[in-house]
């Protein structure tokens, strides 16, 4: 799995940064950036889940890959 | 005995319920445009929002099935469906159904807010609006405990805190949030 954000729908809300610390950290204005690469390690894909359900915007997404 | 515990159940768990709404509805306004109350992290104020209001439709529905199996109270199952046909204070346990199926309607949209879209999913939240101030005059309407000074504290107690939440909401030293510029679409995470 591979972490996908919609750009256009994302607000920076930073739900996302604050549920998923290990993939993810907020830039200076508060939007969601990957920390390496977008992949999704396999412990990690309940908690991404989580993050993609917490989404105010619903701009987060996890798309297939790796 | 047993309508006696009925009738219990069935007051006391609507009045948990509209305090319970009242967490969500301030929580809602308070979180708006991604500022929360107090510096709390943000998904601590979203997922308690949810959960109030999954407890709150519980104890909804608690209050709904007590009183129609109640012998004694005098609603039907007819009145739960269709708003304002009641025989029993037909205007008061009419706001009741209508709150009810206002939030009936705000769940299954969240519910399937991601086949929905995030414009759909909203306009419908927004009738939280209109659930909550209606759930507030169902309960002292029809309460059968509106002759009691608990019943008007709490009712202005609910009040006074999503007038607090609005306040804090479109007062001055809220801070509103940076809005963005740029616009890059459908990007992967870098």
């Amino acid at each position: 799995m591979r972490l996908h954000i919609d750009r256009t729908a994302c607000d920076g809300r930073g739900l996302c940064a604050e549920l998923l610390p290990e993939l993810l950290e907020s830039d200076e204005w508060g939007f969601p950036m990957a920390r390496g690469s977008s992949g999704v390690p396999e412990e990690l894909t309940r908690a991404a889940r989580r993050a993609v359900d917490r989404c105010p915007k619903l701009a987060f997404h996890l798309a297939p890959g790796s | 005995m047993t309508s006696d515990a009925l009738w219990f159940v069935g007051r006391g768990s609507g009045v948990i319920s509209l305090v319970l709404l009242t967490v969500v509805v301030a929580l809602g306004i308070g979180a708006r445009s991604g500022r929360t109350p107090f510096d709390l992290p943000r998904f601590a104020v979203n997922l308690l929002h949810r959960n109030a209001a999954l407890t709150a439709i519980v104890f909804l529905a608690a209050h709904i099935i007590s009183l129609l199996i109640d012998p004694l109270a005098p609603i039907t199952i007819f009145d739960a469906i269709f708003p304002f046909s009641s025989t029993y204070r037909p205007f008061w346990q009419g706001l009741g159904t209508l709150g009810m199926e206002l939030m009936a309607a705000i769940l299954l949209t969240t519910l399937f807010r991601h086949r929905l879209g995030a414009r759909g999913w909203r306009a419908v939240h927004w009738l939280a609006y209109l659930c909550w101030p209606v759930a507030l005059a169902h309960g002292l309407g029809t309460g059968s405990d509106n002759n009691t000074w608990w019943l008007w504290a709490i009712t202005m107690i609910c009040l006074a805190a999503v007038a607090a939440a609005v306040f804090w909401r479109v007062s001055p030293r809220f801070d509103p949030p940076r809005r963005r510029v740029a616009v890059r679409p459908f990007e992967e995470v870098r």
